[in-house]
């Protein structure tokens, strides 16, 4: 048996991977990328204490989280199509102006 | 201990993967390492009776999100990142900041070993309560989704709907249609 601890650190290290990508990746899609790693991290320590309790209300909330990660990533993507178009750029350092 | 490997191994390879998503230039070889991490991260679920969020993520995460990523990244033919002029140029670069956010990790890394050590209970292994067959039923899970979170499913059918409109609306070229 695995103590829960241990899945409980490696969803920390995930989070943490995910972070470093959103703060020094220059890169939309990148980002995006990482946004997703961040929302699985979280997504391991539902499951992970779900088990512990015995209940199934973990796996129901992961559930919920992937249908908002799936809307976010259709409408990220979209946003991005649209800024690419504008700038013929992915840098998130080339979309500084409010206005254009 | 299989069972001890078989973790290991999955979330070494769910971190390892991860780490290479940001580690490189080039967005392509990104998602595909993401694609990885995810399945590494279904391996895990499997051990933690979750089989049913196990294949969730694999049609759901790896099957369509991932797609839809790789779609764009091939409709943008995205650039690669051109880092050598970010690495010198970029404010999060100077050597203060880098110290202060090194001190940040130190107190952060300090601070989840403190707690993970001083909390009862989570030492304990996974699964000691309530029986395999309950958490890992799919009958049990339909039932409580749609009694108790009946509610959060109906909304969630409207938060789907309105991305989908924004979607199609964000990415239409401007002056079509209408």
């Amino acid at each position: 048996m695995i103590p829960l601890n241990h899945y409980l650190i490696v969803s920390a290290m995930l989070f943490a991977i995910g972070t470093t990508g959103v703060l020094l990746r220059r890169n939309l899609i990148t980002i995006l990328l990482s946004i997703e790693i961040m929302l699985n991290a979280v997504n391991l320590t539902f499951i992970a204490f779900g088990r512990q309790l015995g209940s199934v209300d973990g796996q129901i909330i992961v559930f919920f989280v992937m249908t908002v990660a799936a809307a976010e990533a259709a409408v990220g993507l979209a946003i991005v199509i649209g800024l690419f178009r504008h700038r013929e750029s992915l840098n998130p350092d080339a979309f500084a102006a409010l206005k254009w | 201990m299989p069972e001890t490997l078989v973790f290991y191994a999955f979330s070494g390879l769910a971190i390892g993967a991860s780490a290479l998503v940001i580690g490189q230039r080039n967005p392509m070889y990104s998602v595909m390492m993401l694609i990885a991490s995810f399945g590494a991260l279904a391996g895990l679920y499997v051990q933690l009776d979750a089989p049913f969020v196990a294949v969730a993520q694999i049609i759901i995460y790896a099957g369509a999100i991932m797609v839809l990523f790789l779609f764009v990244v091939m409709l943008l033919n995205a650039p690669k990142e051109d880092g050598a002029e970010w690495d010198r140029s970029h404010p999060l670069r100077q050597p203060a900041v880098v110290r202060f956010g090194g001190l940040l990790a130190l107190l952060l890394v300090v601070q989840l070993g403190w707690a993970l050590l001083s909390a009862r209970g989570l030492g304990g292994p996974v699964g000691a309560i309530g029986d395999a067959e309950t958490v890992a039923s799919v009958r049990v899970l339909g039932r409580v989704l749609f009694t108790e979170y009946v509610f959060a499913f109906e909304a969630t059918s409207i938060l789907i709907l309105v991305a989908m409109v924004g979607a199609v609306v964000l990415a239409r070229r401007e002056g079509e249609g209408s």
